[in-house]
């Protein structure tokens, strides 16, 4: 069963090469979409192709390239979102490290479809290596005449520039992004405007994660109806899972949407690493609610985790097996979302310090009854009333840790 | 202007600011420049970067305060970025940052006193398949156990 598609080639040595990348025929769906498509035949196509965003939030990229007005007088640009942050997530790494070209086609026909003519890409700051192998691809895109002016003799325009971030998981919320390729604090906006008509410099604005965009070439160069086979009717494609945490076979597995999360864990990833007992899983990058071990018969699409009451997030998969204790799960949740909110809104900044603190308290044998019941309330409180997802993201895996494993807290309390 | 500044940084500053619309979107990557040259971004390296951006200090103090990888003191030779998010502590981050407590003399936000070990924490560093994972300036290190941790050490040496 040969289902890849985006990691096929990943083998291949120097694939990172324009030379070996056009030998696998790439850039062969930048050169149909420029010459023998219209820019509304390339949107209709990704839009009949349901391809989610693989960012976290899941929004059909065609639609969200659909909501650029064309008719206004200022430049529109296109932002690839590269900040790879969410913890347990590590497949943009791969991609752009293995096949940064393939990164690069799919914004040069991204950007033709909405008419785009300037493109940056914001990439971690710890991910030098990254921005470096990125940077030569741009390079030899240029060279070879990919980007730049009269793109294959088109007449089409495209510049692309790689950005570096400095250290900000909320950089990786697109309006934070957007702030922070201005030259600002990453503080994210309140939307509406949203992007698409107000984004970069107030001007119209596409933000794409790199593995959506890192589809498209394949979706021009086989059709919707076939995108759509390799995943679901909603959903097209095929997802790249990575795994982490107690298993055997830690790592990136391109598999279709759709994938049992047992069939991940157990068959793909190799089973639990030293025949450990499974006790959690968070199936979607840390912002996603936990999974009890008796919850993961799931096919992994975004409208079942959604069903179960987690997401799909950026589909990376962290096990947790029996040995570990919640209790230290949720401190570094707690923790990290601490540490990360920009502050900007009193519940997320307050809420998450406290609750750091309460479970900093709880882990040092110093925990007091109700805490169980603060940590809740307090969490609740975040929920929808911060400007940007990060409170959602904070709250709702602590809720699901507390509800689900309130047992074995609560274990660690003094008695009535 | 300060003078201690190499042409070859002021160049590159020139290069990068013209890649953009406006010249404030230059400012993570002139800082990211800056630092390499300089070690880290004091308040004459803010001013002088306000000066080529034309911006207000207290624009890049904002921003320089923001981010995590801008270092507001010097640090050692070598940085070591310990990553204590949730798949590196579940496969020991805990344990092997007491090592390396231990093994350098030093906690965390510390160096060592002959200035070549800084030791730090760090998030989610997006390389969860090689948990438990460090960083070594810019350099990544996955897989590792206490052996591993003494291999690198050594090569710093």
């Amino acid at each position: 069963m040969d289902e890849k598609v985006l990691t096929q080639h990943f083998g291949l040595e120097g694939l990172y090469r324009i030379e070996v990348y056009r030998k696998k025929g790439g850039y062969k769906s930048a050169e149909k979409a420029l010459k023998q498509m219209t820019p509304a035949a390339v949107l209709d196509e990704v839009k009949r192709a349901s391809l989610r965003g693989r960012g976290g939030a899941g929004f059909p990229a065609g639609v969200k390239w659909g909501f650029v007005p064309q008719n206004v007088p200022k430049p529109r640009y296109l932002c690839v979102n590269a900040d790879e942050g969410e913890p347990g997530t590590f497949k943009d790494r791969y991609l752009i490290n293995h096949n940064p070209h393939l990164l690069l086609e799919g914004t040069i026909i991204a950007s033709y479809a909405v008419g785009i003519h300037t493109a940056f890409i914001y990439v971690r700051g710890e991910y030098e290596a990254v921005a470096l192998r990125l940077e030569g691809a741009v390079a030899e895109a240029y060279e070879k005449g990919y980007l730049g002016k009269n793109i294959l003799g088109s007449g089409f325009d495209l510049d692309a520039t790689v950005h570096r971030g400095a250290g900000g998981y909320i950089c990786g919320e697109e309006t934070a992004l957007l702030e922070s390729l201005e030259g600002k604090r990453g503080y994210p906006r309140l939307k509406p405007p949203f992007p698409a008509s107000v984004g970069l410099f107030q001007c119209p604005t596409v933000i794409n994660n790199v593995e959506t965009l890192s589809n498209i070439p394949f979706i021009i160069q086989n059709g919707a109806e076939w995108f759509i086979k390799k995943g679901l009717p909603k959903d097209g494609g095929t997802r790249i899972f990575g795994v982490s945490g107690m298993v055997n076979k830690p790592g990136i597995y391109e598999l279709p949407l759709g994938t049992n999360l047992r069939t991940i864990i157990f068959d793909h990833a190799g089973g639990m690493k030293d025949g450990k007992k499974l006790k959690a899983v968070i199936p979607g990058g840390m912002s996603a609610p936990i999974l009890r071990a008796d919850e993961i018969d799931l096919p992994m699409d975004f409208d079942s985790l959604a069903s179960a009451g987690s997401m799909l997030g950026s589909a990376a998969v962290i096990v947790i097996d029996s040995e570990t204790s919640i209790l230290d799960v949720l401190k570094t949740v707690a923790k990290f979302y601490s540490h990360e909110s920009c502050g900007q809104c009193t519940p997320c900044r307050i809420g998450t310090a406290w609750i750091s603190k309460i479970v900093e308290r709880l882990a040092r044998g110093k925990g007091e009854r109700d805490d169980i019941d603060a940590i809740i309330r307090l969490a609740s409180n975040i929920k929808g009333k911060t400007l940007c997802p990060l409170g959602d993201a904070a709250a709702l895996p602590i809720l699901s840790i507390c509800q689900k494993f309130r047992q074995e807290l609560e274990g660690d309390l003094p008695r009535a | 202007m300060s003078p201690e500044y190499s042409a070859s940084l002021r160049r590159k500053i020139d290069e990068v600011a013209a890649r953009y619309p406006k010249k404030r979107a230059a400012l993570l990557p002139v800082l990211h420049l800056v630092q390499r040259e300089v070690g880290w971004i004091a308040p004459d390296e803010e001013r002088f970067v306000a000066q080529v951006l034309g911006l207000k200090p207290i624009k890049v103090r904002e921003v320089v305060t923001f981010y995590t990888m801008f270092l507001r003191r010097p640090l050692g030779k070598y940085h070591l970025q310990v990553c204590s998010n949730l798949t590196c502590s579940l496969l020991g981050a805990g344990p092997l940052l007491n090592y390396l407590q231990q093994k350098l003399g030093v906690g965390v936000g510390e160096t060592t006193a002959d200035g070549r070990f800084t030791l730090s924490t760090v998030e989610c560093l997006g390389a969860c398949e090689q948990a438990p994972c460090l960083m070594v300036n810019f350099d990544y290190h996955g897989e590792l156990d206490r052996d591993k941790v003494d291999r690198i050490l050594e090569s710093l040496e």
